[in-house]
């Protein structure tokens, strides 16, 4: 067997760097910034009363050191008033066809089916570079039933109604420091509504990039399914290789109203750092769901393979009666990555019922962490809750962690929570290679079938996606 | 709000000069300077607080204690103790061993040590301090820290006295020490700080029992400090019985070390006391080490049991288990958080820790936190938390049996509390326990 060290040599194959002329915002963080950003987006003016009230909580959380401690994570100190937090590839496109042609073939090297030829895929994506978004597929398809799906910024512009309804409505900007900071300086994102009694017949896709050397990248994203719809929406994204810390809080707000769901779909793949811990993304999401009506039903799926740091915990407030919460979660850690992930099950209704699936996958010096919360208010009435959190060990180097939280405070709830910890099973080792198996793809197998209740959640293409950026990211790791 | 605080702990730091201006002359130097660093650690690190950000103590609010205006801080010793308070407690008959402490204070005329070797010591910890110190240098107050813990700062700092068990190598106790910790409640409320240092010798063997009590009204505050030191290839049982008074708060910690091969079983009962919380922090450091943990906490009312188990490998081929469970009837609130740390080193470790509660009434609370932290790959690790109410099937089948509601439903909670019983081997606690279980559910079907 090749030792667990070499996990960290596989390589990251998205690391290239696009040569295109950017825009970015002044360096530094004043209320200037937050008008510059304001202005160059042309927004209305409850965004900017929005953000600049956004911005004084952040600095009043600054000033008093309210930064986040209590994650299992560990890094430098942010300088926060010396970032740059916003940049955007120069050329405003008006349609596809503008689109730099740099960018494209960027997206094409990620294989996102952004152009036409893709449609079979039937996968409408929305793509966000750096910090704006620069192109949306099958907007007119959508458009015919009503569904409403681009950037943030158009939604700004076209649908301001919706926009001041539901912004913040999940997560307030009050609601932790890295939600503020992104409240403030958000620069793009997605948007996306689907009307009443909608099912929408595609996957709604946004792919992420950060692409500048020194820019964070803070984008927002809005989803609003009223009552009786449904959308699956998937998530992915990617950054170069830079041998600095670049850091990414972006907040995600899904709303489901009265018997709508949602599917919300994640593959995390930013830049990890280098073997030795250098450079990466630190990744700092707010991601919240709020199954607002009767039996509304929220699914989170997330493969975490990438950031040098990853603190994101998609939670779910099951205010509806019936309402469901699922997550489902891959997180891998490996090289001197670190994650402190889970996810928070807030059961508001009765007979509100969730499921939580957590798989962590350590190797290398990584560091795994699972976290999450299931509270059972007092008027929940008959809720359930099944989680099982399992952590697979590779090398003795790594650390695995489990930290849930329980809190019951209606006595008709139903709890049951399990994990378990080890490595991979000798007996299943010996079992695979004495069938003539190599020992690499043996344990490729095996943790293969570790994740598979995951990945079972994913749409096709991401669950194939998935599959093969693990066994990537473990190459020369075990065998 | 600093303010008012900081004349919280003032009134302590102020008891305090009145307590060691108290001690004996033959009290050496050394404990006299332990007690003046532990005083300052206190006043340092205060009482605990729920503020945002301190895990620790989460979900156990201490602001009734640390505000509560006890009248006696440093109760003088006294043997006026209502027999009745006593006689609940004792247990064994006349074959066990027992030391009586009201107030911290040991009471020899209502000892009694039967059937103890001769090699073994169990002394008072203030007799032991100034007459043979060479017993507690090494071990006392080296396992509890009173750097990171306010309550045992506090307890450390009024060290005078307690229990000393000191166990020879090869020595094995046949018959159990039962050591009785009450207060008195005298003077509007005497708060108390009952210290036990058990040392376990190689291959030694012995079984102790604390047992904690006071008058059943009146406000009192036991603040509790134990540390058990057990030798390699040694087997330490020991329980813990809570059974306070209805006012009383009792603040508890426990800190174990194991050697090589060594064996630890800790039962925890927590019956009484408005708020009760209790640490058990475990260290195998040896190879081959092993404990077994296990705990039923029964409430009602307005009462709050907070257990905090810590399991610490640090050597490899360990083995924990941990198994508690919460009975939680009226406004009551039971809290559990549980530990498992296994270190690099630790290869080999097998770990697992359970929490179940039975929520009994819909004002009731469970908040539990099963948490692990794993550093070695070779482990075996698990854990597993569940929260819920009586079994309908099971009820719906014990009525069609014929039994009434009520007897369906004691003779259920019987049943579950059943699997933390059955590990008690002594006969005598065993019907001690079962007395008190089969009371309570009389007491919960006359609501």
């Amino acid at each position: 067997m090749t030792t667990p060290d070499s996990l960290a040599q596989s390589e990251y194959k998205y690391g290239f760097v696009t040569d295109i002329e950017e825009e970015t915002a002044p360096r530094g963080l004043t209320e200037d910034t937050i008008r510059w950003i304001s202005a160059k987006k042309n927004e209305p003016e409850f965004m900017l009363e929005w953000r600049l009230r956004a911005f004084k909580h952040f600095m009043t959380l600054v000033e008093n050191h309210q930064e986040p401690k209590w994650a299992n994570v560990h890094y430098p100190p942010i300088d926060f008033e010396n970032g740059v937090y916003y940049a955007a590839p120069k050329t405003n496109p008006a349609s596809l066809e503008d689109v730099d042609a740099e960018i494209l073939s960027t997206y094409e090297k990620l294989g996102i089916p952004l152009e036409e030829q893709k449609r079979l895929a039937g996968v409408a994506v929305d793509a966000v570079f750096d910090s704006v978004s620069v192109a949306t597929t099958f907007k007119e398809t959508l458009g015919k039933q009503g569904i409403i799906f681009g950037s943030f910024a158009d939604a700004v512009q076209e649908h301001p109604d919706l926009v001041k309804k539901y912004l913040g409505s999940v997560v307030p900007y009050t609601d932790n420091f890295y939600a503020a900071l992104n409240a403030a300086v958000f620069s793009d994102g997605s948007f996306c509504y689907i009307p009443k009694g909608v099912r929408c017949p595609l996957e709604l896709s946004t792919y992420f990039r950060i692409n500048a050397a020194e820019s964070g990248q803070f984008e927002r994203t809005l989803l609003i399914a009223d009552e009786g719809s449904y959308v699956s929406y998937l998530e992915g994204c990617s950054a170069p290789m830079r041998d600095t810390n670049q850091l990414h809080a972006a907040v995600v707000e899904l709303v489901a109203m009265e018997n709508a769901e949602i599917k919300y779909s994640t593959i995390q793949n930013w830049y990890p750092g280098d073997e030795n811990g250098v450079g990466g993304i630190f990744n700092f999401v707010t991601k919240r769901a709020k199954a607002a009506g009767n039996n509304s039903k929220i699914s989170w799926t997330q493969v975490e393979t990438g950031s040098a740091i990853t603190w994101k915990y998609p939670s779910v407030l099951l205010q509806g009666d019936n309402s469901i919460g699922e997550f489902y979660s891959v997180a891998l850690t490996r090289g001197y990555q670190q994650a402190d992930t889970g996810t928070k099950m807030t059961h508001i209704g009765a007979n509100s019922r969730s499921k939580i699936i957590s798989k962590g996958i350590s190797a290398g010096h990584g560091s795994n962490t699972y976290r999450g919360l299931v509270k059972i208010m007092p008027k929940a009435a008959n809720a359930r809750n099944f989680t099982q959190c399992d952590s697979l060990l590779i090398g003795d180097q790594c650390g695995a962690h489990t930290v849930p939280y329980v809190e019951v405070q209606n006595s008709s709830a139903h709890l049951e929570h399990e994990a378990f910890t080890s490595k991979v099973s000798e007996e299943q080792l010996f079992y695979c290679r004495q069938r003539g198996m190599s020992s690499e793809d043996a344990n490729s197998l095996i943790i293969n079938g570790f994740c598979k209740e995951v990945f079972q959640q994913l749409p096709f293409e991401f669950a194939v996606e998935a599959t093969r950026l693990l066994e990537v990211s473990l190459e020369g790791s075990v065998g | 709000m600093a303010q008012q605080t900081a004349t919280q702990e003032q009134k302590y730091v102020e008891a305090w000069k009145t307590s060691i201006a108290g001690d004996s002359p033959n009290v050496p130097d050394s404990i006299r300077t332990l007690r003046e660093s532990a005083i300052a650690r206190f006043s340092e690190l205060g009482f605990p607080t729920t503020r945002r950000g301190n895990e620790e103590w989460k979900y156990t609010d201490v602001r009734g204690i640390a505000s509560a205006e006890y009248g006696s801080l440093v109760p003088s010793p006294t043997n006026r103790v209502v027999t009745k308070t006593l006689d609940q407690h004792i247990m064994g008959g006349s074959v066990w061993n027992r030391l009586v402490f009201v107030d911290g204070h040991w009471l020899p005329e209502l000892s009694w040590l039967p059937s103890l070797p001769a090699e073994v010591t169990v002394i008072s910890l203030a007799k032991a301090m100034s007459t043979e110190p060479g017993l507690v240098a090494n071990d006392l107050a080296q396992h509890a820290s009173y750097q990171e813990s306010g309550f045992t700062a506090l307890n450390t700092a009024f060290l005078q006295d307690g229990a000393l068990i000191a166990v020879p190598d090869n020595v094995e106790i046949e018959e159990p020490i039962h050591l009785i910790f009450l207060s008195s409640g005298n003077g509007d409320g005497s708060v108390s700080h009952p210290r036990t240092l058990v040392t376990l010798g190689a291959h030694a063997k012995a079984t102790v029992i604390e047992s904690y009590g006071g008058p059943v009204d009146g406000p009192y505050l036991t603040n509790a400090v134990s540390e058990f030191v057990v030798g390699p290839g040694a087997h330490l049982e020991t329980f813990h019985l809570q059974q306070h008074g209805k006012q009383a708060n009792h603040i508890g910690s426990k800190q174990v070390k194991l050697a090589n091969d060594s064996s630890f079983v800790a039962g925890a009962f927590d019956f009484g006391g408005t708020l009760s919380r209790n640490t058990l922090s475990v260290a195998l450091e040896g190879a081959g080490s092993s404990c077994n943990l296990y705990g039923l906490y029964m409430t009602n009312d307005s009462q709050h049991v907070d257990n905090q188990v810590l399991v610490d490998h640090a050597a490899p081929h360990t083995t924990s288990r941990q198994l508690y469970k919460g009975v939680l009837n009226g406004h009551s609130r039971g809290v559990f958080h549980g530990s498992i740390t296994v270190r690099q080193v630790a290869q080999k470790t097998d770990a697992l820790q359970m929490d179940k509660n039975l929520l009994l009434s819909d004002d009731a609370e469970a908040d539990t936190k099963p948490a692990l932290w794993i550093y070695a790959d070779d482990v075996k690790c698990g854990h597993g938390a569940t929260c819920g109410k009586l079994d309908e099937t099971a009820m719906f089948y014990l009525r069609s049996r014929g039994l009434d509601e009520a007897s369906a439903r004691r003779m259920l909670i019987h049943a579950f509390a059943n699997e933390i019983l059955d590990n008690v081997g002594l006969t005598p606690l065993r019907v001690h326990l079962e007395q008190f279980v089969t009371s309570s559910l009389r007491f919960e079907e006359q609501q």
